[in-house]
């Protein structure tokens, strides 16, 4: 009764949405509302504002006007599956990377101590500034048949945005276990890496998995942006890109990206959430990350 | 000071500049030429020589990501009062901000800038608040519903009404987790105010500068806005992390 | 205090608390509870966990209502007592603002009820005099140790200086020798404000040395099973020395004796630990 009462609620919510730029297409003035020289509400045109049923109808309709072009969802939909597979390989290098790094830290209390601020920092640091300059190592890497891909160097930044909560998550979480607990392996007469093993591990899972949540958000930003900044096509941020120039002349077309864009996120999280419910045993008292 | 506090404090410094030093050597012993990797000497000398320019391309970056951040900020201490004390609003709401916590706020990007122009700013700054609005808002309405069981039972012993409550626990007892959320969206909203720049819109900002730069073979001067673009996020990390604290104070136990 | 010692500060009568359950039912906190506090005696809520002591206190203090039977504090209903703040209360845990100083956490009962500045500094310097905490009034909670905690905490329940005092184990989570002298001075701070106190603990000692009368609950359901006299004199002779004394020691036997002396209500006390 009460899911089906949120359930309700949440769909009214997202109609609501709807009708609410819907209303202010209707209502607002074309230029928007501006205070001084400043636009603070949108431009209602068509060019600015298309109809959700504009949008919807053009999202049927082929991609361009040449003969035998698929419909448009068909190609996001292709785009976004492309992107979220680039953003599955970043989200599991992120994670390995992130997990170790925790494991060094917790181990060895220098490590942590020279590391931490620097794992703390990197986050501060955008790396995705650097995508152009990513693409250029990667032309450079070169060994036997192996050949560096643009692909590669996507996932390079996006596991780079994906492996510092996770780090974060499982150090916290390697430290949670109770002295009482540790006290026992102790008295066990239990070396580290199985205390490693069959504490700390296990107590890091309420951590980890809003960790592993925040990581799947994390290289799905990466992976889209730096598709648009390395200019690898195929993939849901490019296509924005290039649906965004043709917005002029067919300003619907470049919402069906942005929807790929929102889906691809929707994946992501969903498949974490199913993740950490095959982990719900490790989860009696979550916690935030 | 003791051995440890020493080490906390020596050790992230030491392997910093280990780290520079190693970069550095290997640039010159390996002759790595400066389109590949160019040495923090290099990068240093040209930040010295090009500060200027750097220093407005960081301006128009940092003040695209605090405008986002202030506007992000208070719409979400403002919505995230209204959810906790209105449930058909949370639940209204739920599954859109959950949906927004999860897919590239980025990628609305061109949209925006259709929608409000391509040659001013508003858009970056849209972004910005967007990304900024998420940790604040979920970090805000959890503190605002953590509420000690004990605390709520002292209130009501003094049968204090629900705003003197309001003002005297939920929203001290909120404060940490709200400056929490600002810190986390620091870093967002100047990272995604930076990307925004490579999405269109006007050519300024440190985006399109580290852009602009590669694509006229100048590697330095590129390197030189990334220094840029670190000490901006570093900047709004640092004044963020001094909020928190202070809101934490004193919060240790009790 | 003008009130006469023969009105009641607290009338439980035929009180029941059933809390619902998960699978249908409920569990019974309390059944036909009825106890009378006269102003300015000191009682003790004891028993074992379970026994449904802390509930009756919170009874007391409106922040349960009973599901059956009524409860009257100074002839007023639990629920317009608790809008008159006819009580002060203290719980197990200090339960302090933590971002608040000493004086600033002692003085929130008075801010929330619209006392001036300057009476409300002027009765903070007072209280914190009277817990004997002088020079911590600029002090937050966590520079505390737990005894001082529950000292503020005291001090916040006297701010108003209520005619009863309600308090729930305040001195549980006390090393005993903290626990004894918080005693000690919980039994002068009485002396010298006449209060009516209800007091639950699981200390018999703690009962013994600071109560009226003790009144022994068992539990599942919460029921009183005895209450008993302790005679050992008016507030202010509850001294150090009343520790040693034989007649001290005989009315913890006798509180001993009504807590163990029924065999099978001991045996189901063990199993029901719902506090």
């Amino acid at each position: 009764m009460k899911r089906l009462r949120g359930a309700l609620l949440g769909i009214a919510g997202i109609v609501l949405l709807g009708v609410l730029w819907e209303g202010y297409k209707a209502l607002a003035p074309a230029i928007g509302v501006k205070i001084g020289a400043i636009t603070v509400l949108p431009r209602t045109s068509d060019a600015a504002m298309p109809h959700l049923a504009t949008m919807l109808q053009r999202a049927l309709d082929p991609v361009t006007a040449a003969a035998g072009s698929p419909p448009l969802w068909t190609a996001v939909l292709q785009a976004s599956l492309f992107t979220v597979s680039i953003a599955a390989v970043s989200w599991v290098v992120g994670v390995i990377v992130g997990f170790l790094i925790a494991t060094l830290m917790q181990r060895f209390r220098t490590a942590e101590s020279a590391l931490l601020p620097w794992v703390v920092l990197s986050q501060t640091v955008p790396l995705i500034a650097l995508a152009p300059l990513v693409k250029r190592w990667g032309s450079l890497v070169h060994f036997g048949a192996f050949d560096w891909q643009d692909w590669m160097s996507v996932a390079l930044i996006a596991s780079y945005l994906a492996f510092f909560p996770v780090s974060i998550g499982a150090l916290r979480g390697f430290a949670s276990p109770e002295p009482a607990h540790l006290d026992l392996m102790r008295a066990y007469g239990v070396g580290w890496w199985r205390t490693y093993l069959r504490l700390r591990v296990p107590a890091s899972v309420p951590y980890l998995v809003p960790a592993l949540r925040l990581a799947a958000a994390n290289a799905v930003i990466g992976t889209v942006v730096a598709e648009v900044s390395i200019g690898l096509s195929g993939g849901v941020g490019r296509m924005i890109i290039e649906f965004a120039q043709t917005g002029s002349s067919d300003p619907a077309k470049q919402w069906a990206p942005i929807f790929g864009a929102v889906l691809v996120g929707l994946v992501a999280a969903g498949a974490v959430a199913l993740l950490g419910l095959a982990l719900h045993k490790y989860r009696r008292n979550e916690v935030t990350a | 000071m003791s051995r440890s506090r020493t080490v906390r404090i020596l050790a992230p410094i030491l392997f910093g500049l280990a780290v520079l030093a190693l970069w550095q050597g290997l640039v010159v012993a390996l002759h790595i030429l400066p389109f590949v990797l160019p040495g923090p000497i290099a990068i240093g000398t040209q930040f010295g020589l090009r500060a200027p320019f750097v220093l407005t391309s960081a301006l128009v970056t940092a003040g695209n990501a605090l405008a986002g951040l202030l506007i992000g900020t208070v719409l979400a201490a403002v919505f995230a009062a209204l959810t906790a004390s209105v449930r058909v609003l949370d639940e209204l709401s739920a599954p859109l901000v959950t949906a927004a916590s999860v897919i590239p706020i980025v990628s609305l990007a061109p949209a925006l800038y259709t929608m409000f122009g391509a040659d001013v700013q508003t858009a970056r700054v849209l972004i910005a608040a967007l990304a900024a609005f998420i940790p604040v808002y979920f970090n805000t309405l959890r503190g605002l519903r953590t509420v000690q069981p004990i605390h709520r039972d002292l209130m009501r012993s003094y049968a204090a009404s629900r705003w003197q409550a309001t003002r005297a626990v939920t929203v001290p007892g909120a404060l940490p987790y709200f400056f929490t959320g600002v810190r986390v969206a620091s870093s967002l909203a100047v990272i995604s105010s930076l990307i925004a720049e490579d999405f269109g819109g006007p050519i300024n900002g440190l985006g399109t500068s580290i852009t602009s730069a590669v694509s006229s073979s100048n590697y330095p001067l590129a390197w030189a806005f990334v220094l840029g673009a670190i000490i901006t996020g570093l900047v709004f990390y640092c004044v963020t992390v001094g909020l928190e604290t202070a809101a934490t104070w004193h919060r240790a136990s009790a | 205090m003008s009130e006469s010692s023969a009105e009641l500060a607290v009338s439980v009568a035929e009180v029941g608390k059933v809390f619902p359950a998960r699978k249908g039912g409920g569990v019974s906190a309390l059944e036909a509870v009825s106890v009378d506090i006269a102003a300015g005696e000191f009682v003790s809520l004891i028993g074992p966990s379970g026994c449904g002591k802390s509930t009756l206190m919170r009874l007391v203090a409106d922040l349960d209502s009973p599901s059956s039977g009524t409860i009257t504090v100074f002839g007023k209903s639990a629920r317009q007592a608790r809008r008159d703040q006819d009580y002060g209360i203290a719980f197990q845990q200090a339960g302090l603002l933590p971002w608040r100083t000493v004086r600033e956490n002692i003085e929130l009962p008075l801010q929330l009820h619209g006392v001036g500045k300057a009476a409300r500094r002027a009765r903070a310097s007072e209280l914190i005099e009277l817990v004997g905490l002088g020079d911590f009034g600029d002090r937050h909670p966590d520079q505390l140790s737990g005894g001082m905690q529950q000292r503020v905490a005291i001090a916040r329940s006297l701010a108003e200086s209520p005619r009863l005092l309600l308090m729930d184990e305040p001195f549980g989570a006390l090393d005993e020798m903290t626990r004894e002298r918080m005693q000690t001075e919980l039994a002068r701070l009485r002396a010298e404000t006449g209060a009516a106190v209800v007091f639950v603990t699981h200390s018999i000692p703690e009962a013994v040395y600071l109560s009226d009368r003790v009144v022994v609950m068992s539990p599942r359901p919460g029921r009183i099973v005895q209450v008993l006299d302790m005679k050992l004199g008016g507030a202010e002779d509850r001294t150090d020395a009343l520790r040693e004394d034989a007649h001290f020691f005989e009315r913890v036997s006798a509180v001993r004796e009504a807590l163990h002396g029924d065999p099978a209500s001991a045996a189901r006390a063990r199993g029901a630990e719902t506090r």
